[in-house]
Parts: structure tokens; sequence; C-alpha cells
């Protein structure tokens, strides 16, 4: 690996013409020539989009992406030194093998002798040997996997990109071509970018990990740095299993969260509201006297290497991995070393939207009347015969006047009916915070909004959101 | 994903072709359709159409010889259809062919085939018009009823009939409540490639010497005449007839027509 | 009972499609005029068929007309199909709905009206054979699409990138990817074009010169006349299109036999 970078994307966005939806936003990275560099996510995250965006296969809408230092953000993908393998590997089913691979080298007009020599070449690479003339159709999925990284590799691209290709294999196959593929690419110093969702892929495999969510990169780092310290919590919950606290720093090196204080490393200042991750296998059981918290052992599942024990702590509950088993029912204590504890600043996921108010003096969003007293919005201002006047007396103008509604996530309220509250969406996320479950609910309007719900709804649920009215702060909007 | 490449740009000459040749003739014939000889609108033609004792009885005669065709053609090809399908014979679709491969063979001379073997049973044509004009278009039309027929009913689920007899249906009843409706997607396009070449393909009673008018003949005749105004209405006419036929039978019947063929 | 009962509705069924043309082929061989009457084997009627001028250019007029508008449709049609499969959603709805027009459409009124644009209105004179090609490719083109257009579906969307990405411009992925891929549609489609374009008796009645015959017009002029010789010679020639297309539905069977055999053997 080299300090040179031989790619990078300066705030890559890729906004859809025709229905408007961002796929990719803002995206940034660099990456080091022979660097093994994973895209991960749940679908839909964008990561196949940014791919498809180094391959040439979609143009950005805006920024740039530079190849040694060229920007190459608009160049057709055959005007690239750049080569996939496809999920499906796309080999063409109706030329041989040899065909195949020397797809790329017959356009470059290259002589016949020299192709034949470069297609042996890399069959031998890929342990295939000897299959110039066999038919696509007679390949098994593994073979034509390998063909497809033959036929990429071949043309001795600058970077090689890999868009899930191990997706399609059964598992032991996976391993093994995991294994190979790392093998690959120590021997052949290329680049590699790969997508994936499997968390577990990436970090067998990677340099480094891009994780992503909803579009947008959540945190890029090596696989250690991605585990161990989660930059939030979306981070922490996608990869590996994760007990995430809400907390609050209460001094110097000390938080508290899930009913105890406990000690940390991370140096936050005292008083900020944060999210805390703690991996299942650093949680430590103690007799109950010496536990920081205690709680009640509610199941117990042997997993082969150890014990997966959940424990209720109160209104939290814990996820414990330890090679002690414990009864179902008994009360353990349960402490944690500074190390074992990931502090992440919370984010601000107040709700914020603008109102009018209407001609009886409600406020109106988006057809709907939210029935509030507005005298409250305006301090000391009272209502006459249907007008509003404010502290001096004098009459206000309610029509040109926006007023900006914020609200907490814990104080919207998630029902059944679309038609309760003021406006509904769909779940296109959800993370367990220990006693809580948080949402990100996209409205109808395409707001993404966070809603906290002690109550598990599903992925996809359509839900009314209701936002009591007495929960609200208003301020108004110049 | 958007489409950064200009292979949308191919299709740019066959929409001009459709343009000009397709959908512009169809306007022209609109407007002959409600015009007269120097060129004004007119509702005439329109009015005439549907006054005129002759024309409304050659309309009516068409449905009704439509009619009679379709029907006689679905009652024989479901069975072969059904026999053909349901059968565990190893070269079914040699037969599918063997019944397929007279559409291969020019219409006018399979007529010419059926006329002379009509004129040797029958002595003269003449006296049954209607029955050989029946015969004529059966056997014109058979394979466009029987190749939708065969292809709904082979790929019904047999675990359907099974299940069907399981619950306690005789066979009777297995036809009648299962096979017949789950059938009907191959009957209705079968129905739409039979009963419109009926009313309007002239031809086939030409040949057979049956003298009456039917929808396309009176086309036959306008052009004759080169009265495009009238022609153009009776076109009009039958195109209104398609245009309900189509949307009754549903647009992705349509879709299969060009597929049973192929 | 149940057993005779399907083979025998079938086999009268082929008798049924079948009887004429063969009875007509049997008597082809005779010279006799009309069917029943039981006369001696004579080769009059190929003999006539082969060496009367008028029926010869009839029939390679035929020929000629279906090859030149059945290329004419298979070029339009693919690249109809393969430009409305890659266009906007709404933009390929609509390209289907028009090249549904003269598929549902009465071969009639797709005549007539094609007659009156070019004819009466522009003015084109048939004798050009303008419209009468024009008309052919109108009537086959929208089918060469509609076989395409299922390979297209089929087809693995990521070919086509595969392609660009190995290095390949849109030109070329296009004529060494996409076009194999959809090649059996695009000759299904030519076949189809052929087929229809042979069939065809209105399209030519109200687009033809005067003085060109198509099979189709030909025989239908001819069994109104009386010309004995001419009708019994047609007799002959409905033998020997049964004889071309028997011969290509068997190799056709043939050939099928033996790449679905190929195929179970490589695997």
């Amino acid at each position: 690996m080299s300090d040179r970078y031989i790619i990078e994307l300066n705030s890559i966005t890729k906004t859809y013409e025709d229905n408007g939806f961002t796929a990719v936003e803002d995206f940034n990275l660099k990456v080091k020539q022979g660097e093994f560099v994973t895209f991960l996510g749940p679908s839909g995250c964008g990561k196949t989009t940014t791919l498809r965006m180094i391959a040439g296969f979609e143009l950005p809408s805006s920024g740039q992406i530079l190849l040694d230092g060229q920007d190459i953000a608009q160049f057709p993908p055959n005007k690239r030194p750049i080569n996939t393998v496809f999920q499906r590997y796309a080999l063409f089913p109706h030329m041989n093998i040899y065909d195949n691979i020397a797809f790329g080298l017959k356009l470059k007009k290259m002589k016949p002798e020299l192709i034949k020599k470069k297609v042996s070449h890399v069959l031998e690479m890929v342990d295939l040997e000897g299959f110039e003339k066999r038919k696509v159709s007679t390949l098994s999925g593994g073979q034509q996997q390998r063909i497809a990284i033959a036929r990429a590799l071949v043309n001795e691209p600058k970077i090689l990109l890999l868009d899930e290709p191990l997706g399609a294999l059964d598992l032991k196959m996976r391993k093994e071509m995991q294994l190979e593929l790392k093998n690959m690419h120590a021997k052949l110093g290329i680049t590699f970018i790969y997508v994936t969702h499997d968390q577990e892929e990436a970090l067998t495999m990677s340099d480094k990990i891009v994780v992503m969510n909803n579009g947008r990169t959540q945190q890029i780092g090596t696989p250690e740095d991605i585990y161990n310290e989660p930059k939030n919590a979306f981070v922490a919950d996608f990869i590996g299993q994760s007990n995430i606290f809400k907390g609050i720093m209460t001094g110097h090196l000390k938080a508290r969260f899930a009913g105890g204080e406990f000690e940390c490393m991370d140096d936050v200042p005292e008083g900020t509201l944060v999210d805390v991750v703690v991996r299942p296998e650093d949680v430590i059981i103690t007799k109950p006297e010496d536990g920081i918290i205690t709680g009640k052992v509610t199941s117990v599942i042997f997993k082969g290497i150890h014990y997966e024990i959940a424990v209720e702590s109160g209104k939290y509950e814990m996820v414990i991995q330890s090679i002690k088993s414990a009864k179902v029912g008994d009360t353990i204590g349960m402490s944690l070393e500074p190390e074992g504890i990931h502090i992440m600043i919370a984010e601000d996921h107040t709700t914020r939207f603008e109102a009018e108010i209407g001609d009886d003096l409600n406020l109106v969003y988006s057809d709907r009347t939210i029935p509030c007293d507005v005298t409250k919005v305006f301090p000391g201002s009272r209502i006459k015969d249907g007008e509003l006047f404010d502290a001096s007396g004098e009459k206000i103008d309610t029509s040109e006047i926006k007023v900006l509604v914020s609200i907490q996530p814990g104080d919207i309220q998630l029902s059944d009916d679309v038609e309760a509250g003021l406006t509904s969406g769909k779940i296109i996320n959800l993370i367990y915070k220990g006693d809580h479950y948080s949402y990100v609910v996209r409205t109808i309007h395409g707001h993404d909004l966070i809603v906290d719900d002690e109550y598990l709804w599903n992925m996809d649920d359509t839900v009314g959101l209701v936002m009591p009215e007495d929960k609200m702060t208003f301020s108004i909007k110049k | 994903m958007k489409k950064t490449f200009a292979r949308k740009y191919l299709g740019i000459p066959y929409a001009i072709f459709l343009v000009l040749f397709v959908i512009a003739p169809l306007l022209v014939l609109f407007y002959y359709a409600f015009t007269n000889a120097t060129g004004h609108f007119t509702v005439e033609n329109l009015i005439g159409f549907f006054t005129d004792s002759n024309t409304i009885g050659t309309l009516l005669y068409s449905l009704a010889l439509a009619l009679v065709v379709t029907l006689v053609c679905l009652l024989i090809a479901y069975p072969i259809a059904y026999v053909l399908a349901r059968s565990k014979f190893n070269s079914k679709s040699v037969v599918i062919m063997l019944f397929v491969m007279p559409m291969w063979i020019n219409f006018t001379l399979r007529l010419t085939a059926l006329k002379e073997i009509l004129t040797a049973i029958e002595g003269n044509l003449a006296f049954h018009p209607f029955i050989n004009t029946v015969i004529g278009m059966t056997y014109d039309f058979l394979p466009f009823m029987i190749l939708p027929l065969y292809n709904t009913i082979s790929k019904l689920d047999g675990s359907l009939l099974e299940a069907a007899r399981d619950l306690g249906a005789g066979e009777i009843q297995v036809f009648l409540k299962v096979t017949l409706p789950l059938s009907m997607p191959g009957i209705v396009s079968g129905t739409a490639m039979v009963f419109l070449p009926a009313m309007t393909n002239y031809v086939v009673p030409d040949m057979l010497y049956n003298s009456t008018y039917i929808m396309g003949s009176l086309i036959g005749s306008y052009f004759s005449a080169y009265d495009w105004h009238n022609g153009s209405m009776i076109a009009l006419v039958l195109l209104l007839i398609i245009v309900l036929f189509t949307l009754l039978t549903g647009s992705e019947e349509e879709e299969k027509r060009g597929g049973a063929l192929l | 009972m149940k057993k005779i009962a399907g083979p025998i509705i079938v086999v009268l069924g082929l008798i049924f499609v079948y009887a004429p043309i063969l009875i007509l082929a049997v008597y082809s061989f005779t010279d006799a005029t009309t069917i029943g009457a039981i006369r001696g084997f004579s080769l009059s009627n190929y003999i006539t068929l082969f060496t009367t001028p008028e029926l010869g250019s009839m029939i390679w007029g035929t020929v000629a007309l279906a090859l030149v508008s059945s290329v004419l449709a298979t070029i339009l049609g693919t690249v109809g199909a393969i430009g409305s499969f890659y266009s906007d959603k709404r933009i390929g709805k609509t390209f289907g709905a028009a090249n549904q027009i003269p598929v549902v459409n009465a071969d009639v009124v797709t005549a007539f009206s094609l007659c009156i644009l070019l004819v009466v209105v522009l003015g084109v004179s048939k004798d050009t054979f303008i419209p009468l090609i024009i008309g052919h490719v109108v009537l086959s083109a929208p089918f060469v699409y509609l076989s395409v257009m299922p390979k297209l579906k089929q087809m693995d969307s990521s070919l086509y990138e595969a392609a660009l990405d190995l290095g390949a411009s849109p030109a070329q992925a296009l004529a060494k990817i996409i076009i194999p891929q959809i090649f059996s549609g695009i000759v299904s489609g030519f076949a189809m074009a052929i087929t229809l374009s042979l069939d065809d008796y209105f399209i030519a009645t109200y687009t033809k010169p005067a003085t060109f015959d198509t099979i189709s017009t030909y025989v239908v002029n001819a069994t109104r006349g009386s010309h004995t010789e001419i009708k019994t010679a047609l007799w002959g020639l409905s033998t020997v299109i049964f004889l071309i297309v028997l011969a290509v539905a068997i190799s056709m069977n043939l050939y099928r036999g033996k790449v679905k055999s190929e195929e179970r053997s490589d695997a």
C-alpha cells in the first residue's frame, strides 16, 4: 500500500431527476493505492449507487471523482480504467470462457498471441486452467464467479469494483472465496472497492470500511475502529450485537446510563446527552452486591462458544455474552470496564416544522389544524373578536407569519390510525436503545424524523404521527 | 437507473414510422369520414350508415356471422386444445405444429382447396352460402383459436384439479368449476383473434360464392367506386367495434395475440 | 372409451385441416378439372405452373415483396423495441400502444386508411411499389417488435454494463452483446414477417400497382375467372407450397431436437 491516493470522491451527490430521490448525499472518500475498501450498509443505503458512479454506470448530480488527480465523474464506463465484478457475474452467455475473458483485450486491438497468453495466465490465477473452450452455462456458480473476476483482472484495471460478488454463493463457498479474494488482493496490489451488506464479510476482508445508511456516510475507518469505536448508534447497531442506551455525562469521565453510573474513557463535557454502546461480550457478571447495576435473568441461550443471557434491570434490558451460564430468574450484578463503554454524543433529534396561522387563529400544517392557543406563540398577546392583538394592543397580521414548531422524539406518539395525527409516514429504520426503540419515520411529505417509542413497530409500517400540543414549543419564524 | 447512453434514441425511426403510417392514416380516415367530396364537414356519411337498411343489414349479418364462426371455432378448438394440453403424449409439440402449419400456406390457396372439396360434396355452393362461409372461416381461423387455448390450458396448475377432486368434485364439476373458468384468458384471446377477422375478411364469402356483404366487403365496394368518404365511415365504424372489443377483452390479452403466433 | 375419445377428437381435427390440402395435392397430379372425377396421372399442372411467365412473375414478385418488406420490418421493429425498452416507462408504454394498433386492427381498415393517406392525400403512385412495401412493413413490423421485446426483458441488464465496463462503446456493446442476446427473437420476428407478407391479401389489393399481383390477389382473381388451366395449375402451386412448408417444419423440429440433446450432453 502506498501513501498516494488513487481515487478521491469529493462531495458526491446523486439525486434522480425523475422522482427527486437522493440516493447518495455528500459522499467523501480518499482511497490509497492498493487499499481494500468496503462499502457496508443495509439495502438501499446508497452503497451500490456509489460503486456504480465510480464505474460510470451512473453519473453523479454533483461532486468530483478524481482518479490519479483527473476528474472522471462524467466519463462513460468504457473510458475508465476501472473494471467491475457484477453481482450475478454478467458473463456473456453466447460466448465461451475464452471469448468472455478476451472481450476487453480484443476491443483494445491487442495481438491474438498476447491475448492468448494473458487469458491462460489469468485463468491459472483463478485456478481454472484449461477452461477456455467451456460454455458459460456448464460452470457452477463458484466457477462463474472466478471467471467474472478473471475477466475483469485481465484488463489490469487501476481499481477493481466488486458489487456483492459472493451474494449468490452458498455459505461454505462464500467463506472460501473471501479468503481467496483477500489473497488475490495481497498478491496483485490492485485497489479493491467492495460492496456488501454482510458485516462479517466486511470486517474479515477490508483495510477500510465505509458504513453507509440512507445515502449518507456514517463512519469511515478500519474494521477495528468501526467495531470498537462506533461513531453513532446506527453503526453500533449494524456492526455486531450491542446494547445501546441513552445517557448523560455526570462528571469527568463519568456517565450515567442503564440505571447506574459508570466510569468511561471518553472525555465528554459534563451534562452532555449521550448514546452509550456496550458490546454484549464486555459486560461482566458479578455477584448482585458487587455489580454497579443488578437485574433479573430473563433468558439464557447456549450458542456453542458462549451463553447469550438477557437481563432485565429496571426498565432497561441488557444482553450479555458470557462463557459462564446463569439461571433464569436469578438476580445478578453487572459491571463494566471503562474500555467496554463507548460514548457517542447524542445527535439533536428535535423535529421542527413550519406551520401557518389559520383564519380561526389556529395553527395549520398541511391542511390539518393544530388546536392550540396562539396567544402562547406571541407572549402577552390576546384574542379579541377573533383578532389577535399584541402586548401593546396592536393588531397582528397573522397571514404573513410562519410559526416554527419543535417537538422532542419522545413526545411524538405512533398510532395505527394514519389519520390520527398531524401527519403520517413509514418506518424506515429502528434501533433498540435499552428501554425504548428509536425510529426513523419518513413522512408523506418526504421528511425523516426521529420518534422514540417503547413499543415495537415493524419496518415499513405506516403509522400516524400524533404530536400533543402541550409538548410542542413554538417560535416565530422571521 | 438513468440512461446516460443513446440506446433509447434507437426508437426514433420506428416512432416516426408509427406516427406517419399508423397514426396519421387513422386521422385521415377520421377526416374523410366527416367530409364530403367538396371537402366540407358533414355528418351525412354517419347518418347515411345508420339509416340505410342495407348497411345496417350488413352490420347485423357480419355480427351474426362472426358470432357463429367464433362459437363453432371454440366448440371445435376447445376439445382439441384440452386433450392435447392434458395428455402425457411425448410429441405434443409436433401435433400442435401440425395444427399451426397450415397458417404458413397462403390462405387463398387453402380456401381454393376447401372450395373444390365443398363443390364436390354439395354440387353447387350457391345453395348454402351462410353455412359455407362459416365452414370456410372456421377452416381459416381454427389455428388462431387452438393456440391460445392450448397455451392457457397447458399452463393450468394440475394440483388445482387434484384439489377440486380431493374436495369432492366429480369430473364434470371439476371441468365446469375449475378448468373452464381458468381457461377464460385463452377463450378471450382466441375470440379476439377470430371475431374481428370474421367480420372483415370478405375474401372467404367471395370465394365461396356468398353474395351477401359483410363489413369488409362494404369497404371493398366503396374502394372500387373511389368513394373514400363513405368507405372511411365504414372503416371508422369497424374501428369503433375493434376499440370496444379491445376494451372488453382487456389490453393484456392483446400482447399475447402476437405472442401466440410466434 | 375415454382413452380413445381424446385421440379421436384430435385426429378428426387434423383430418378437417388437412383433407382439402391433401386431396387437392392428389388431384394436382391428374388431368382432372374438378375434384371427384377419377382421371389419369398427369404432370400437366406442374408444366403449366413452371412454364407460364405470368405465374412465374407473380410467384417471384410475391417472394421478393416478402423479403424486402420483412427485412425493413425486422430492422425497424428491432431498433424500435430496443429504443422503447430503454426509454422512460411512459414513452415505452405509448410506444407499445401505438405498436398494438396494426396488430388489433382489421387488415381491411389498415389497408384502406393507408391507401387514402398515401395515394389519395399524398398522391404517391401505386406503380412505385412504395405504398405496397410500406403497407407490408406496417403489417409485420409490430410483430417483430412483439417478438423481440420479451427477449429484451429476459436479458440480464448487467450484460450491457459489463460490456461497457470492459471497454466497449455503446455501439459495440449493442452489436456484440444485445443483438446476439435477442437474436432468436429477431429471427422469429423475421419469419413472422415473411409469413404475414406471403399470406396478405388486403394490403396488396388496396396498395399494389394494377399490373402487379401477389399470390393472394392472383388466386382470388383466378377463381372469379373461368380459366381452367390456370385454376388447376394453382392446385400444383398449393401442393408445392405445402411440401416446402412441410420440409421447413421437419427440419426445424430436427434442429430443435439436436440443440436440446446438445444442451443435455453439455450439462
